[in-house]
């Protein structure tokens, strides 16, 4: 379990990371643009800029020194959020794998066993989530704030997302893509429970599935007879 | 006033009045769209309407409308109009009668646009309008389909129009690299509309074939893909975002080199590095909009680093406007005021792009609040005060008077005010996932306080522009005479009587060698500074 890398915890580092990065450049330069404001503001003795003038060699440093700073930061950002990017993507094999179908406005979940929720998924904790998605009707995006991770479902296409439930609780699941009318009423929830728990529902819910089907008619034959 | 004149007119500082009058309208339009959502979202439930769609129209009539009714028009079609012959030193443009129907294109796709509130079935489809629901839905998507392709034959006329005008109507000595910063990025934005906007009219009529027509580009179940709008639509959409970015960053450079009285720092670094650079990214970055839509990986990833890289060209041209004012000689005047502005917020709102450029990261972001607040920073309104600097700062010239100095302060510092409120908390409240284009809110109580302050700041925002447009209003009509060159600026069009006539200048203007736009700090400048005589010998 220990080697699975939580995409959600990822996330914040990365989001902690560039947060940094960019405040540190935005700072500069308003900093930077501040300090002008007020240095070579116009005064009765300064009627005119004096614009340095720049040589061929200074304009050209200009143009190559700024772009190879912000490449290299640009490429330093890529490959961590690259990296994260593989954590998200790249599915734990051992996984409770779930079948979503949106449509207006539920989600509506299958397990592999046969087991349907709808708008309430339990998953064990301490098990990674797949959800293999698609809709019905319009587009719909399922996510999950507390997880950090969305994605689109629509029909035609079969995408998918993957969370890794640690502690038993609530997650609000909300719906991200505009999808009609009552979009914004098109919520659910990730209930995780501890895996002692979730084994009895699920085990208590397939019990429920496959027995009607033969049970009531079994009896129905003994009546008659 | 003779109505019939302005009508019918083919000068093309009338056909940009008109422009500017439109687009205003659209604005104001738009901008009371925006105040009743804000009204609506101010507290957890229905609030002005019990009716979802109603808001949801609301929210389509803004985001199009401010779009392809206010932004596109008033720097493509007025500022572009007005001060791109001025600036060249042209009498007019080089197909004036194309620009006159360029202008009554636009009159009727605005007019199409405000029909949106009295149709019996307006349009619900955002103005993204991706299917299926824009084909699944009641709403009326024809008329965006007409709506846009009017606009965009509108803007593709005005393209060719222009191209050509400073193609081959400059004036003698007016060379390539004498251009003003503002020309050359409008040039690239017609370059940009010239390019992509049939891809959009493609978009949106095949949604109208999809739904009326019975045909199916967008219906998985006969062959068709959802995906391929999106696609279609943001290959178009993104760039259309420079063709906003790119005019507006040029009327910044105007003003602030003008307030400076200061070179234009870098100037070749500006137009090739800079302009150039984002003319050659804009058309492979799209997919940032498609981040969580399905895509496959690889070119999330791929794009990711082009994306990552649109910060080199731009930052360059960043460079460029905060290099102007070293050494400048700033005065703060209302057109100033905005300009600064401008750069605090393209400031923040450029740098809160790079994480949404980041995949992953946008896997929790995208479509969210955090979205709305970035894009309206770097976009909505960084373009809006740029435009509302630039009427300020071409007032004088257009109408010949000067509008009120403390109103306009008064206006720039409460809209300063309240876009900080309402777009910083947006983000804030994005982050801890608060999902855009909700009508209701009722799994996120606890941003019911954060909702109303945003309200409050809109109001303050609100009143803002109101001061501005009605100071143009009584500037216009009231105004001290301003003269021909009130900021004491280099620039070619304030060489000419204000306004400027028919012809714009009574004998064909010729510059000197050694002028520049920019030409500050030089002997030639200092002879002519701080109050230029009407018709300078340049």
């Amino acid at each position: 379990m220990a080697d699975i890398k939580d995409p959600a915890l990822g996330w914040d580092i990365l989001w902690h990371e560039v947060i940094v990065d960019i405040t540190i450049i935005g700072v500069l330069f308003a900093l930077l643009a501040a300090w002008f404001v007020f240095r070579y503001r116009r005064r009765p003795d300064r009627q005119q800029g004096e614009p340095p003038r720049l040589s061929p060699a200074a304009a050209v440093a200009w143009v190559i020194i700024p772009v190879f700073v912000f490449m290299a930061d640009d490429f330093f950002l890529a490959a961590n959020g690259w990296q994260l990017w593989n954590t998200y993507r790249d599915v734990p094999a051992d996984r409770l794998e779930v079948k979503l179908e949106s449509g207006m406005y539920s989600w509506d979940y299958t397990y592999p066993n046969g087991v349907q929720a709808q708008n309430e998924l339990r998953v064990p904790a301490g098990k990674p989530v797949l959800l293999r998605m698609s809709s019905r009707d319009t587009l719909h995006s399922h996510f999950i704030p507390d997880f950090r991770v969305k994605e689109d479902s629509m029909p035609g296409r079969v995408t998918y997302l993957w969370f890794y439930p640690q502690q038993p609780g609530e997650h609000l699941v909300t719906c991200a893509e505009y999808c009609g009318v009552m979009h914004s009423y098109m919520a659910g929830k990730v209930i995780v429970l501890p895996p002692q728990e979730f084994a009895a529902w699920y085990a208590a819910e397939a019990a429920k599935l496959a027995p009607p089907v033969l049970a009531p008619a079994a009896k129905m034959k003994r009546k008659s007879a | 006033m003779h109505l019939k004149e302005w009508i019918f007119t083919t000068d093309h500082k009338r056909v940009g009045v008109l422009y500017l009058i439109g687009s205003m309208a659209a604005f104001a339009v738009a901008g009371v769209m925006a105040m009743l959502m804000r009204i609506e979202l101010s507290s957890l439930g229905p609030t002005l309407t019990a009716n979802p769609t109603q808001y949801n129209v609301w929210l389509y009539a803004h985001g199009a409308i401010m779009i392809l009714g206010f932004q596109i028009p008033a720097l493509t079609g007025f500022f572009a109009n007005y001060c791109i012959p001025l600036m060249i030193g042209a009498k007019d443009v080089a197909f004036p009668r194309v620009n006159a129907l360029s202008v009554w294109l636009f009159y009727v796709g605005i007019i199409l646009a405000l029909l949106t509130f009295f149709l019996p079935d307006p349009p619900d489809i955002m103005w993204t309008a991706y299917p299926p629901y824009s084909i699944l839905t009641s709403g009326n998507t024809a008329f965006y389909t007409f709506t846009v392709l009017i606009l965009g034959f509108a803007s593709i006329l005005g393209g060719v129009n222009f191209l050509t005008t400073v193609a081959y109507m400059r004036a003698p000595g007016v060379t390539w690299n004498k251009l003003n910063i503002f020309v050359w990025c409008t040039v690239a934005a017609f370059v940009l509309q010239l390019i992509f906007v049939p891809v959009l009219g493609t978009a949106v009529t095949l949604i109208s074939f999809d739904k009326y027509l019975g045909t199916h580009f967008f219906d998985p179940a006969r062959g068709g893909d959802v995906l391929t709008y999106q696609n279609l639509f943001w290959f178009y959409s993104h760039p259309a975002v420079y063709v906003i970015f790119l005019p507006f960053f040029g009327v910044v450079y105007e003003i602030v080199a003008t307030f400076a009285r200061n070179r234009v720092f870098n100037y070749n670094a500006v137009v090739i590095g800079g302009i150039g650079g984002i003319l050659a990214l804009s058309g492979v970055v799209w997919v940032h909009h498609l981040y969580v839509s399905g895509m496959a990986d690889w070119i999330r990833i791929g794009q990711m680093v082009t994306t990552l890289l649109i910060s080199v060209p731009v930052g360059l041209m960043v460079i460029g406007l905060v290099g102007t004012l070293y050494k400048g000689a700033i005065s703060f005047e209302t057109p100033m005021l905005y300009a600064l502005g401008v750069i605090f917020l393209f400031l923040i709102g450029g740098l809160t792009g790079i994480p949404l450029a980041l995949t992953a990261l946008t896997l929790h972001l995208s479509d969210t609040y955090y979205v709305v607040g970035h894009f309206h920073y770097v976009m909505a309104v960084a373009g809006t005060f740029a435009i509302f600097g630039g009427v300020y700062y071409w007032f004088p010239k257009i109408t010949g008077r000067m509008y009120n100095e403390f109103w306009g302060k008064t206006g720039f510092w409460l809209t300063f005010l309240g876009v900080n409120i309402v777009f910083w908390i947006m983000m804030d409240i994005g982050v801890q996932g608060m999902p855009r284009r909700y009508y209701d809110y009722a799994q996120f109580p606890q941003f019911e306080h954060a909702h109303r302050i945003m309200t409050a700041g809109a109001g303050i925002l609100g009143i803002g522009f109101a001061i501005a447009v009605l100071n143009w209003i009584v500037g216009a009509m009231k105004g001290k005479p301003a003269g021909a060159n009130p900021w004491g600026s280099m620039s070619l069009e304030w060489t000419t009587v204000s306004p400027p006539p028919h012809g714009n200048w009574a004998a064909p203007p010729t510059v000197a060698e050694g002028w520049h736009p920019y030409g500050y700090g030089t002997a030639q400048a200092r002879a002519v500074s701080p109050e230029p005589p009407a018709r300078p010998t340049l």
